[in-house]
């Protein structure tokens, strides 16, 4: 079976951000850049199903400008067989993403897409479940353990309080979390590889879809700075804090 | 402007985040409908009825919604959705499921995480780990939002709202529930507890978080744990408190061993006052802590209990 793995790119997880100083939104001029941690996920878990006879092709796709086509060579140096860029210059809505992803879908036919849960930037934790309900499939969201069997999916979700087990009909969305596995690294040999393998680069205008604005970014400020506090001396000096200045223990 | 607010519920009770959710919905407009989905969850809709500024609850009990499928509530929830502008659910896992799928049903977009309403149209989220805060405006007819808890205070419940019985089915038929398993916990919801304690990667295996449990008992805390923490197995990610995982903001938060990555203050940082016990005099949770303590953990913890 085919596996799809839409991935973004974004900033890497290690970078602090900066709020420009109109407020406009944040700067993000020579910051480094890498694959959304979950969507590395993803492919690592779309690949594992590859070597372990389940899936018979792993598709990445990124839906950006040309930039993202260096997160699509990092997939196919993890593993991915082929990789699509839909090429677009705007800042597209998750809805709008689903609905390029569905047309994807339709063309591709996977029987199981692969998504990481939320990306590390917009925090919205949406495109999946939205391509789910686009497409009419189930959707697996947080798994942290993925099972194909027969004609369905059994997918592990990490919810509050503990896990949640459901079976899926195939095909199926799943979006990943962390603990679902721990992403390889790509070996000198797999990037020189990846440099070889197909990358489609389709224009995000051919699909026919309105992809107009449905959100409008009014403006984005830095956080409330929360002050740095005091270093105390000892435990004793800590509970006296507690109980007498802060007045949060009795 | 009428407003439909989902609750979060396990058919037992009512999730105290849903007042909260309540609240935030309060700020948009005062004709709140809440709409209670679940199965043999009568307990439920009581409680759902005694919230404050509610005007009716939808009650639909079915053996659909038991697991509150996301594939079947989001038909539901689409399905009531023409008679109202807004539609709010709680950010927490089984909100953050089901919206999404709603808002595409809709053909709309979704404002997620939001910790303020700035107009009927207007919202405030975090971004970039809350290293940034944005104001969104929703162009689409409809709103689907949902609400971090942790920006509201929670409504009274003594209200008194109409109930009415739903009998709509909707069944995907496309999945189905095999298995819960949830950790069995005398201690507080890290998200409703007033005291936090949670430990990092400093505790160095998941044995040594027992050192918790009683500063824990004595607080009446709850106990979470630093994406590192999870990361390297010491403890399941239920606990995790961070960007990806739990945002919660009790009265006191008490990090130990926590080296305080912005994933992490992304979770806490909203905290009333925090308290930092960590080795390292340079880590970076001693800049957001209200009081701190340079000491090895394995000191400083059993201190701490003897002296609460």
């Amino acid at each position: 079976m085919k596996v799809l793995v839409p991935i973004k790119r974004v900033i890497d997880y290690n970078v602090k951000v900066r709020v420009k100083p109109d407020h406009s939104n944040v700067d993000l001029a020579n910051t480094k850049m890498a694959i959304n941690p979950f969507c590395e996920i993803a492919v690592e878990e779309a690949v594992r199903l590859k070597e372990a006879g389940i899936a018979t092709e792993v598709i990445a796709i990124s839906i950006g400008d040309k930039s993202c086509q260096e997160q699509l060579r990092t997939a196919l140096a993890l593993g991915a067989d082929r990789a699509i860029q839909i090429d677009t210059n705007e800042n597209l809505d998750a809805l709008n993403i689903a609905k390029l992803l569905q047309k994807v879908v339709e063309e591709e036919q996977p029987q199981l897409v692969i998504l990481g849960k939320q990306s590390i930037d917009s925090d919205n934790n949406q495109t999946g479940q939205m391509l789910a309900a686009l497409t009419g499939m189930p959707q697996g969201t947080f798994a942290s353990v993925v099972k194909v069997e027969g004609d369905k999916v059994n997918v592990t979700r990490e919810i509050d309080g503990g896990l949640q087990t459901l079976a899926l009909n195939l095909p199926a969305i799943v979006t990943t979390d962390l603990r679902l596995n721990e992403p390889r690294y790509a070996s000198l040999p797999n990037i020189m590889k990846a440099k070889r393998k197909p990358l489609d680069v389709k224009a995000a205008a051919d699909f026919g879809i309105d992809l107009s604005a449905r959100t409008k970014l009014l403006k984005v400020t830095p956080p409330a700075e929360r002050q740095a506090g005091i270093v105390v001396e000892s435990i004793d000096e800590l509970v006296e804090k507690l109980k007498n200045e802060a007045k949060v223990i009795s | 402007m009428s407003i439909l607010v989902i609750a979060e519920h396990d058919n037992n009770s009512l999730k105290a985040e849903t007042l909260k959710t309540v609240a935030a919905a309060q700020k948009v407009g005062s004709d709140i409908t809440l709409l209670v989905a679940g199965f043999n969850c009568q307990a439920v809709v009581e409680a759902a009825a005694k919230v404050n500024g509610v005007g009716k609850v939808l009650a639909c009990d079915n053996a659909a919604y038991e697991h509150q499928l996301a594939e079947n509530i989001s038909l539901l929830v689409t399905e009531v959705a023409s008679d109202y502008e807004h539609i709010f659910a709680t950010a927490l896992t089984t909100g953050k499921n089901f919206m999404p799928r709603v808002a595409a049903l809709l053909d709309v977009a979704q404002i997620s995480d939001i910790i303020d309403v700035e107009s009927s149209d207007t919202f405030v989220r975090p971004i970039y780990a809350g290293n940034a805060i944005a104001t969104v405006q929703s162009l689409d007819s409809k709103k689907v939002i949902t609400v971090r808890t942790t920006g509201f205070d929670a409504v009274a419940s003594d209200g008194n709202a109409e109930i009415i019985n739903l009998d709509i089915v909707t069944d995907a038929g496309i999945s189905s529930h095999v298995s819960d398993e949830l950790t069995v916990s005398e201690r507080p919801d890290l998200g409703a507890a007033s005291v936090v304690i949670s430990g990092g990667r400093g505790m160095q295996n998941g044995d040594n978080f027992k050192l918790l449990d009683g500063i824990a008992d004595k607080l009446g805390a709850a106990i979470g744990a630093s994406r590192a923490a999870v990361d390297a197995g010491f403890v399941p990610n239920d606990m995790q408190v961070g960007q990806t995982g739990k945002i919660v903001a009790p009265d006191l938060y008490i990090a130990v061993g926590i080296s305080g990555a912005i994933q992490h203050l992304a979770g806490m940082k909203d905290s009333k006052v925090i308290v930092a016990i960590n080795k390292d005099p340079e880590a970076p949770i001693f800049q957001v802590a209200d009081y701190g303590i340079v000491a090895d953990l394995f000191d400083a913890l059993p201190e701490l209990e003897s002296k609460l």
